[in-house]
């Protein structure tokens, strides 16, 4: 059976369709948000430990940092 | 279970759905219930390479019914007695507890899962950027100090780092209002396009500068959108980018 590429497998090409220049009047790239924005926008690659819940692990990350709101990515379970 | 828990931060929350399509790789310590030889082992742990079905467990968060996973590899690394370490790639909602005891069960001795680490999380990986609790505490407690707010940034990435794997379609400038708006992207705002879209897939929609602006659905595949002169190429799905960054440029009907 011919094996599934994983998604992180798959080499894609970019088209070109067009050519424009982007303004500079608008917009930026995003590693140059100012900070509140960089981190409105921001994720966290965070190494969970094994103990608390994923859950519990985005609530202290979220009190630490003074966020409003955080998600995480796929749970991880705590630890049997 | 330890690794790769990528965290979003308020209005990135969005992006991070994009992960759900992007896949995950752990390495699993295994115990097998007896022992093996080894190429029995690795045979079985071949055979569920492909699809599998699996009824998640009865200590998940989702609702029990039998549902198909994609596994994309998986690889024997060590085996020492009963302890059998392997890796496996496969696709976000495998329950590698239940791989285990499925593995065991082929194998007629019974396994159970020992230890779990996810080594990558879609584009998130072990080895770039991977940050401890420790640090959080440590550049929060820093920015406190100095007053330096821009210390922060040492542990964020970009909401964009989420939307590396799928296939994305650039527009222009003038495009990006509209579709911050709900607008679906039209052939005529498309500069560039990635290859390996079919019709259906779900695509990101993104700025020259490399600002994510919207989730979108393809109308249409990576050729078709290349050589199209007008009409409809993505509907937009979800929309990732504050509106009015761009400005808008299109006619509004009710004036």
């Amino acid at each position: 059976m011919q094996r599934t590429k994983a998604p992180w497998e798959i080499k894609r090409e970019l088209l070109t369709k067009a050519k424009e220049k982007t303004s500079a009047q608008y917009g930026c790239k995003p590693e140059e948000r100012p900070t509140a924005d960089y981190v409105r926008l921001g994720i966290i690659n965070l190494d969970k430990t094994a103990g608390p819940s994923s859950h519990e692990v985005t609530a202290w990350a979220k009190r630490i940092l003074g966020l409003a709101h955080a998600g995480h990515g796929g749970t991880l379970e705590a630890s049997l | 279970m330890t690794g790769v828990l990528p965290i979003a931060s308020e209005d990135a929350t969005k992006a991070i759905q994009a992960l759900l399509l992007s896949g995950k790789e752990y390495v699993c310590v295994m115990r097998l219930h007896h022992t093996q030889p080894r190429d029995r082992v690795e045979a079985v742990l071949g055979e569920f390479q492909g699809t599998i079905f699996q009824r998640p467990p009865v200590r998940s968060s989702v609702k029990r019914r039998l549902r198909e996973r994609t596994i994309y590899y998986l690889n024997l690394l060590e085996m020492k007695e009963r302890n059998v370490l392997f890796k496996v790639g496969c696709q976000s909602g495998t329950y590698i507890r239940k791989l285990c005891f499925d593995v065991g069960e082929v194998l007629g001795c019974g396994a159970h899962m020992q230890e779990l680490r996810r080594t990558r999380a879609g584009p998130f990986v072990e080895d770039e950027g991977l940050t401890t609790l420790y640090d959080l505490l440590y550049y929060a407690s820093r920015r406190q100090e100095t007053g330096n707010e821009e210390i922060i940034r040492e542990v964020f990435q970009p909401m964009e780092k989420a939307l590396e794997l799928l296939p994305k379609i650039y527009v222009r400038d003038s495009a990006v209002s509209a579709i911050c708006h709900g607008a679906y992207a039209a052939a005529p705002g498309v500069l560039s396009v990635e290859t390996g879209i079919e019709k259906k897939d779900g695509v990101v929609i993104f700025t020259q500068k490399g600002e994510a602006v919207a989730f979108a659905r393809a109308l249409a595949s990576s050729e078709q959108i290349l050589s199209m002169g007008h009409g409809f190429v993505a509907e937009t799905v979800r929309v990732l980018m504050d509106r009015d960054i761009y400005p808008r440029m299109w006619k509004s009907g009710n004036t």
